[in-house]
Parts: C-alpha cells; sequence; structure tokens
C-alpha cells in the first residue's frame, strides 16, 4: 500500500498568477511524456520485473513520479487559483475554464485528455526498460521547453530539480536494464520470465 | 509559530529528498557501504525530526504511523498545494 506524506518532495513559490505558463505547464501533468503517465507506467510494468533491482526500481521511481505529478498539479493550481475567468480566457485557456472551472484535469498543453495509449507495458523487461529510458529523455527535454519558457523563479527553480530527476532516473533504469541483461545471459533463462524446462517441452 | 513549523518542514523535506536518492541508488548498488552508512544515518537524522515535528503538529504521515491530539490532526491543513511546502 502507499503512504501518504504532508509535504512536497521540493518546495514551490510561485510569485504571481500565469494562467498562461499553466496552460504549457500542464502537460506534464496529463501529457504524454508527463508524471501520469510516467508514474502508472513503472507502477504497471513492475509487475513483470524478473530481478530484484528492477522491482525495486519500477517500484521507487514509480513512487517518486507521484510525488513529482503533485508538484506539477501544485505549480499549476497556484498559477490558476488566483486568476478570474477573463484572465483565463485572456491566456487562452477559456474552454478549460468552462469545462474544469480552476481544477487539475488530466491533458496535454493543447488540451488533449490523458489516455492509456501514452505507454506500453509488454511484460518484456528489455522492451519496457528501454522505453522507460527514452520516457525519461522525453520528459528531461520537455522540462528543458518549459524553462525557457519559464519567467517565475520559483517556478523555474521547480522544474530544474524535475528536470534533474529525469536525468538520474534514466541512470538508475540503464543499471536496471544491465541487471536484465546479465538475468537473460544466465543459462536458464532463454527470456524474460520464462524457465527453459517448462517452455521447452521434452527438456 | 509559522516560520517555526515551516522551518522544521523544509528541514524534514531536505531529509526526505536525500533518503529518496540514496534509495534509488542502493536499488542498483546495494552493496555500497558508503550510501549504506549515508544511508542510515540519515534515515535516523529524518526519525528524529519527524518526531519532533508530530509531536507538536500531529501526524506528518496518514494510516497510523504517528498517534493524533483532539481534535483529528490530521484532517487539517495545511495541504502542500495550499503552502508549497
Amino acid at each position: 500500500m502507499w503512504v501518504y506524506v504532508k509535504h512536497l518532495e521540493h518546495p514551490i513559490s510561485v510569485s504571481r498568477p500565469d494562467p498562461a505558463f499553466a496552460k504549457v505547464l500542464i502537460t506534464q501533468y496529463g501529457g504524454p511524456d508527463g508524471e501520469f503517465s510516467a508514474s502508472w507506467r513503472y507502477l504497471s510494468q513492475r509487475y513483470t520485473m524478473p530481478t530484484r533491482q528492477t522491482k525495486a526500481i519500477c517500484t521507487d521511481i514509480g513512487t517518486e513520479e507521484l510525488a513529482h505529478l503533485e508538484m506539477v498539479a501544485t505549480m499549476v493550481h497556484m498559477l490558476t487559483r488566483d486568476a478570474g475567468p477573463k484572465q483565463m480566457e485572456a491566456a487562452g485557456w477559456g474552454g478549460h475554464y468552462v469545462q474544469h472551472g480552476p481544477a487539475l484535469y488530466l491533458q496535454d498543453a493543447a488540451g488533449v485528455p490523458w489516455t492509456a495509449a501514452f505507454f506500453q507495458s509488454t511484460g518484456d523487461p528489455v522492451a519496457d526498460l528501454t522505453e522507460d529510458m527514452a520516457a525519461e529523455q522525453k520528459a528531461r527535454a520537455t522540462y528543458e521547453r518549459l524553462i525557457c519558457l519559464a519567467t517565475d523563479p520559483g517556478i523555474r527553480d521547480a522544474l530544474r530539480f524535475l528536470r534533474e530527476r529525469e536525468v538520474v532516473h534514466f541512470q538508475r533504469f540503464g543499471e536496471g536494464l544491465m541487471s536484465v541483461q546479465e538475468y537473460l545471459n544466465n543459462k536458464h533463462h532463454a527470456w524474460p520470465g520464462y524457465d527453459l524446462p517448462k517452455t521447452r517441452p521434452g527438456s | 509559530m509559522n516560520q517555526t513549523r515551516n522551518q522544521l518542514l523544509r528541514e524534514i523535506q531536505r531529509w526526505q529528498f536525500r533518503i529518496v536518492e540514496l534509495t534509488l541508488f542502493l536499488d542498483t548498488h546495494p552493496n555500497d557501504q558508503r550510501a549504506l552508512a549515508d544511508y542510515n544515518q540519515s534515515s535516523q537524522r529524518l526519525r528524529t525530526l519527524v518526531d519532533e515535528y508530530e509531536k507538536r503538529y500531529g501526524p506528518l504521515s496518514n494510516w497510523g504511523l504517528a498517534p493524533s491530539g483532539s481534535p483529528w490532526a490530521w484532517a487539517c491543513g495545511p495541504w502542500p498545494w495550499e503552502t508549497g511546502i
């Protein structure tokens, strides 16, 4: 089960409402390379990970991504909570205001709702871990674009923190992949999760 | 009061992040003695700080990891998305 801790992973300060930035930032909430996709990608894939290292890394990075989801949500909330309807409309977010008011909604920067098609869960640890490594790089690239657009120093600090975490996660997934390759090189394992004697009749 | 409370919470946040980072590192480096020692020391420090916070302000985590005064302290604010901490 999960335990909730009543503080953010890293502090956030927002100096003024900025719904226009919230509108692009929300892609890291519900977009393809956002934190919701990240957390549930790893937390869905962990059940078919074959090694001690990869079961732990998918659980722990998946859990850390939930804390990142909370940081992104907090930023969007703080950027919009004091913005009035007209300010939302002027920022190009009138549609969001009409449909969701000041609420959080899983969507990308263009308003496309989150979908499970944003990630895979193949049951093959090599396929899943290489997807995870790519996902971390895509999220890093997105954070870099967001940092280029951000002007609020508090927001920039939080985005830099999140960008750095993507780099660390990429490294840890790479090490996890090495543990899987070592596992597969063992003669007892024909392919992930299946032992030779069980899958080759007569052997 | 809020200054002290927030300062303590920020201190907890810093140690908690240290633990997050060490946890991921140890997942793939289970025999790294320096990281293990750092983890154990940091874990002890975090526990001391959280105990101090919870004694003053009530549970920092849900599901019974700390006792509550009256009234029920868990449901009282502030929440992270309200303060940014």
